[in-house]
């Protein structure tokens, strides 16, 4: 009796204990976020206004805006995603429909991919800047910077998609096939449809990443901050113009926190407009014709 | 593809069932019974596994043919190899000799697209596409040429009508296919195998997931299906084997491996049975 009065006891406290630790992580968590929101809207907020989102920097970017930099950084992140996109979910479909797991092929590209995972951003910098720039003869420009970040965000690409399609229930593919559908068209019109939101997933993931590169920049897309004329100029991107205020330029901090709340926002719209061009897609291929 | 028109629907039903059916319902019967499927000494491995050995067994054209027999005795592997969807096992080994209407299906030349729209599948568990209703009967016809949306929406109906669907959906087929109740997913299913105007449908135990309601109502639309399609359906369901089925096949585990006991007309094997097995089995003595 006593024995499990004290095991009632000990359960309740153990209860609490974890409900404690939970609410504490969820307390940090939205701490953290809310702080960095708080302290980019006042160092940043007053600096903000339509100007500033338009013009040419000027003075290092101690004034004017951001006109160019936000055009170079779009063309960059659109370079990349042209690039990656196509490749990376082709090789997803390929690795997890037509590759059994326990292949060669299957492992080695897995593997491949993994590795490049892991290499910081640095590396992939000096790599795009020995390929692209020079030995492609890019030079400094937005294409070597895109395809540098192209590079970068494929392994989250490919295995946020490879993830997305194996999750599909084996069901479907049976009853599909039993049908007399082609794999290929059970792919476009059944799994990749079913697989969508985790395919957006990983395009967020990748943009995020992708926008918030600077290291890999450096070196291949360099830091002019005109206004590109062609992908074969250089320019400058968000994150580096924010990194180059910060620590080369005394009394850039005001332009610095205005950029960076531009660049929160830009995440967040690209997020929002991503989701509900994915719920769009995802209900004409599944709802209608 | 085209003699799935809407014909003008003669209504078999009384007030039990809502089917319709085709003229075809009063086709050939099984009085004078044709092979449609002929299988030869089929011995199916999986692995190391064996499956099934060396079964051998017609399938007559317009008749329901019921597999009974224990789980694991290699009924599923047997429906499988008939559509090659064993195919997609990748460590799936077949020999022996399966003919669909006197052509081996697994020549060179013989299309297992073609194959598989002469012959449907319907599964244990509902497997509706988690699309819109519509799309789940649109996707396979298109797959299969028929592009025209006047006809894909004339087939559509008619196949909801032949499963008794259309009433309880024609106002909403375009919400997913999941929202429907499970009786109606497996309709759903059996009317999008009927959609490619198949020869013969293969049903793996179609009823056992569903409620005695769904069941009888499923069952029911099977029985109506009898002449026009030929059947082949697994059932643990004995009673079920012997209302519905004009021909069982016993199955059981020797050795590890499948094998065919006995095939017969179905009230030979319910009612005097020449092997021992199968008098234990039918008697619920055993399996
Ligand atoms: N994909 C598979 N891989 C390996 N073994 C399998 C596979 N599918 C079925 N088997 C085995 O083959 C035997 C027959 O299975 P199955 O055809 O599903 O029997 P039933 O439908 O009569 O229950 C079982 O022993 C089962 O474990
Ligand atoms: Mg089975």
């Amino acid at each position: 009796m006593l024995k499990i009065n004290a095991m009632r006891w000990r359960h309740f406290y153990l209860d609490r204990l974890v409900q404690v630790f939970v609410y504490l992580a969820v307390l940090t968590i939205c701490a953290v976020f809310l702080w960095i929101l708080i302290d980019l809207l006042r160092g940043g907020f007053a600096h903000l206004s339509w100007n500033f989102l338009i013009e040419s920097p000027r003075d290092a970017g101690r004034a004017g805006g951001i006109g160019s930099i936000l055009v170079s950084t779009i063309l960059i992140l659109l370079v990349a995603l042209g690039a990656a996109l196509p490749l990376a979910w082709t090789t997803a479909a390929l690795l997890a429909e037509y590759v059994s797991t326990t292949s060669k092929f299957g492992i080695v590209v897995r593997y491949s991919l993994q590795v490049l995972a892991g290499v910081p951003s640095i590396v992939f910098g000096l790599f795009g800047n020995a390929f692209f720039s020079i030995y492609l003869g890019l030079g400094f420009s937005i294409l070597s910077g895109g395809l540098t970040l192209a590079c970068m965000v494929l392994p989250i690409l490919v295995s946020t998609a490879e993830a997305g399609l194996r999750a599909v229930p084996d069901s479907y593919r049976l009853s599909a096939a039993a049908l007399g559908m082609t794999r290929a068209a059970t792919l476009i019109h059944l799994l990749l449809p079913i697989a969508a939101p985790t395919l957006a997933a990983g395009l967020l993931l990748g943009i995020g990443r992708a926008v918030a590169e600077t290291a890999a920049l450096l070196f291949t897309s360099g830091y002019v901050d005109r206004m590109p004329g062609s992908l074969l100029d250089s320019g400058r991107a968000l994150a580096l113009h924010i990194f180059d205020l910060s620590m080369n330029v005394p009394g850039g901090d005001a332009p610095a926190y205005a950029s960076a709340l531009v660049l929160v926002a830009m995440l967040l719209c690209i997020n929002i407009f991503a989701m509900k061009l994915v719920q769009n897609w995802q209900r004409r291929r599944t709802i209608l014709e | 593809m085209n003699s799935n028109k809407p014909v003008t629907a003669q209504v078999i039903s009384g007030e039990k069932s809502g089917f319709t059916l085709g003229p075809l319902q009063m086709g050939p019967v099984c009085c004078n019974p044709q092979p449609v499927i002929e299988v030869e000494n089929l011995s199916l491995r999986y692995g190391d596994k064996t499956a099934l050995d060396k079964v051998t067994l017609d399938i007559y054209r317009g008749c329901i043919t019921a597999l009974i027999g224990p789980s694991g005795c290699g009924k599923t592997s047997f429906l499988s190899a008939i559509n090659r969807l064993t195919d997609l096992i990748p460590n799936c080994v077949i020999g022996g000799r399966i003919r669909v209407d006197g052509l081996d299906i697994h020549t060179a030349e013989s299309n297992v697209q073609a194959l598989r729209q002469k012959v449907g599948m319907v599964f244990q568990k509902p497997t509706p596409f988690p699309l819109s209703i519509r799309r789940n009967l649109s996707l396979p016809l298109r797959e299969h040429g028929v592009t025209r949306r006047s006809e894909i929406d004339a087939i559509s109906e008619q196949v909801l009508r032949d499963v008794g669907l259309w009433d309880e959906v024609c106002d909403r087929l375009d919400t997913v296919a999941l929202s429907l109740s499970g009786g109606q997913q497996q309709r759903l299913c059996i009317a999008r195998a009927l959609a490619l105007n198949p020869q013969i449908l293969l049903m793996d135990e179609p009823c056992s997931a569903l409620d005695p309601i769904a069941s009888g109502v499923v069952e029911d639309l099977i029985s109506h299906l009898r002449g026009r399609y030929t059947i082949v359906i697994v059932t643990h369901n004995l009673a079920q084997a012997r209302r519905i089925a004009n021909y069982a096949a016993f199955f059981w585990v020797k050795e590890r491996a499948g094998h065919l006991v006995e095939f017969g007309r179905c009230q030979h094997i319910f009612e005097s049975p020449t092997h021992q097995l199968t008098a234990a089995y039918i008697s619920g003595a055993r399996g």
